[in-house]
């Protein structure tokens, strides 16, 4: 199961957040999205879960277009957003079986998956407590679970470590790079936190609406002339240590 | 669409709402606190000066709790209807949007799905008024219990397919204020909810006939007489033909795009 972006262009109004932007990720794989604050990640993320109607270009997974096949595009497709967006006053358990109900999964299926996702997250122990009581971990990893509920092929992530701790981040990312590996998901993982990334991990590096790197992350050292991911990062989107582009 | 998919995805977004709403216990007793401070402290105050005469449906001169129970209903149902839109845009603001968005399910069904459960949510609230009502001796046919459900249903469809459009329209939470004053109680007031529009016209020919205009005069005709088993046809036409157009408005005006930002 693949994606391929072509030529994707979007604009609010006069302004431009992507530029052609093109990729095709790999099935089975851990991609990188990289990019500065307002390189346009979020856009291309809205623009992947169909939140934003496509204005220019075509997003294809596998041989269906998501124009004009947008429920079986949708139905292949887990969305982990960058905001939190768990009911916080629903248990955890309430929470999975709306997302199951919204995708036409029976409850006694959907329990079930709920059971099996939740034991695999570690999280079986908390599905009777309300969101609201859990750390910013647990909500995230509430989150996945419930972005795999209805067996996608594939596994979408907006920035899901912000505000979490670096252990925290870290337990996450292994998490998600496992699920690669055990049930052949192709991941998008969106970040600018370049520990987030190894040297072997495919990444589209977006600067400005535009791919600067459709590469390993190994190719952005070389180009960069750099040695560590974090200066090349840096040195590629020219960005400060704020994050932003100067 | 698939037809058992369309189902669970219904049944899922109505569970939602219900656990939403038994969670929010004053919004539960406010709804009812409403209706009945206007049914028992309001009407009892103004008995005497709003003396009615027998006006359809009634066949006998009728006390004035009598006559304002059924827009007290309908003033239920506003209020829930309003008070979808303040969720949705609530849910907007949440992110929790989102989620009801990324079903693979076609969106105009998703918010006909919020609509119902809304509605469905709201008439619960109506009969459990109904039933204290029946304490100030707003004792209507029981039979009429049954035939004023499908008007019911009806009325809190227009009510929140109302509140959808308007959630549309309000980019944020802050603005639900605004709903209040302009669309709640100008839709309440001028309306034959407290008062039958024979009484309007003598006071004013240009309020009668904003009230003429009202679609919510007429849904609260046509719960009134659905209450006491009689069907007035010009009110269920111009409720549905109100709702449809509410409704169309609401789907054909809805912007994920607002839900993403």
């Amino acid at each position: 199961m693949t994606i391929t972006a072509e030529s994707l262009s979007f604009s609010y109004g006069p302004k431009l957040a992507l530029k052609d932007v093109e990729f095709q990720l790999e099935k089975g794989k851990f991609h990188a999205l990289l990019g500065p604050n307002g390189a346009g990640k979020s856009t291309l993320f809205a623009l992947l879960t169909r939140l934003y109607e496509l204005q220019g270009g075509n997003i294809q997974i596998d041989d269906q277009s998501i124009k004009k096949q947008p429920a079986s595009a949708m139905k292949r497709i887990g969305v982990v957003f960058q905001q939190s967006t768990l009911d916080l006053d629903l248990t955890v358990k309430q929470n999975l079986l709306y997302h199951a109900s919204l995708h036409g999964i029976p409850t006694s299926t959907a329990t079930k998956r709920i059971d099996a996702e939740l034991e695999r997250m570690e999280m079986q122990s908390r599905a009777n407590e309300k969101v609201r009581g859990l750390n910013g971990g647990h909500r995230r990893r509430v989150e996945i679970a419930r972005a795999l509920l209805h067996n996608p092929d594939i596994l979408l992530l907006d920035e899901p470590t912000v505000g979490l701790d670096p252990q925290t981040r870290r337990s996450l990312n292994t998490h998600v790079r496992q699920l690669c590996k055990t049930d052949n998901l192709t991941v998008l993982w969106a970040t600018h936190l370049m520990e987030e990334i190894d040297l072997d991990d495919p990444v589209v590096l977006l600067h400005k609406g535009e791919v600067l790197l459709d590469d390993k992350a190994s190719v952005m050292l070389d180009q960069s002339g750099e040695n560590n991911l974090t200066d090349a990062f840096h040195q590629l989107t020219d960005s400060d240590s704020f994050g932003g582009t100067k | 669409m698939n037809l058992t998919a369309g189902w669970y995805c219904f049944k899922g977004i109505l569970v939602r709402e219900f656990l939403r709403f038994v969670q929010q216990r004053s919004r539960f007793l406010s709804a009812l606190v409403r209706p009945l401070l206007w049914l028992i402290v309001f009407a009892a105050g103004f008995r005497a000066a709003l003396g009615i005469a027998i006006i359809e449906p009634y066949e006998t001169y009728i006390t004035y709790e009598t006559y304002i129970a059924p827009g007290l209903c309908c003033m239920i149902l506003l209020f829930n209807g309003m008070q979808s839109s303040l969720s949705m845009v609530y849910d907007r603001e949440m992110g929790s949007m989102r989620v009801l968005l990324m079903s693979p399910l076609p969106r105009p069904y998703l918010l006909l799905c919020k609509m119902v459960s809304t509605a469905l949510i709201s008439l619960t609230q109506v009969y459990a008024f109904l039933l204290i009502a029946l304490l100030v001796e707003v004792e209507p046919p029981l039979l009429g219990y049954i035939t004023v459900l499908p008007a019911l249903m009806l009325v809190a469809l227009l009510l929140s397919s109302l509140g959808l459009f308007l959630s549309t329209r309000i980019k944020q939470l802050e603005n639900f204020a605004g709903v209040m004053n302009f669309v709640i109680f100008p839709m309440f007031f001028l309306s034959s909810a407290l008062y039958p529009l024979w009484k309007m016209q003598e006071a004013s020919e240009w309020l009668y006939w904003i009230c003429m205009a009202n679609p919510f005069t007429y849904a609260v005709e046509l719960v009134r007489h659905a209450l006491y088993v009689k069907l007035d046809v010009n009110s269920l036409m111009i409720t549905a033909g109100a709702t449809l157009l509410f409704a169309g408005l609401a789907v054909t005006g809805f912007n994920p795009q607002k839900s993403a930002k």
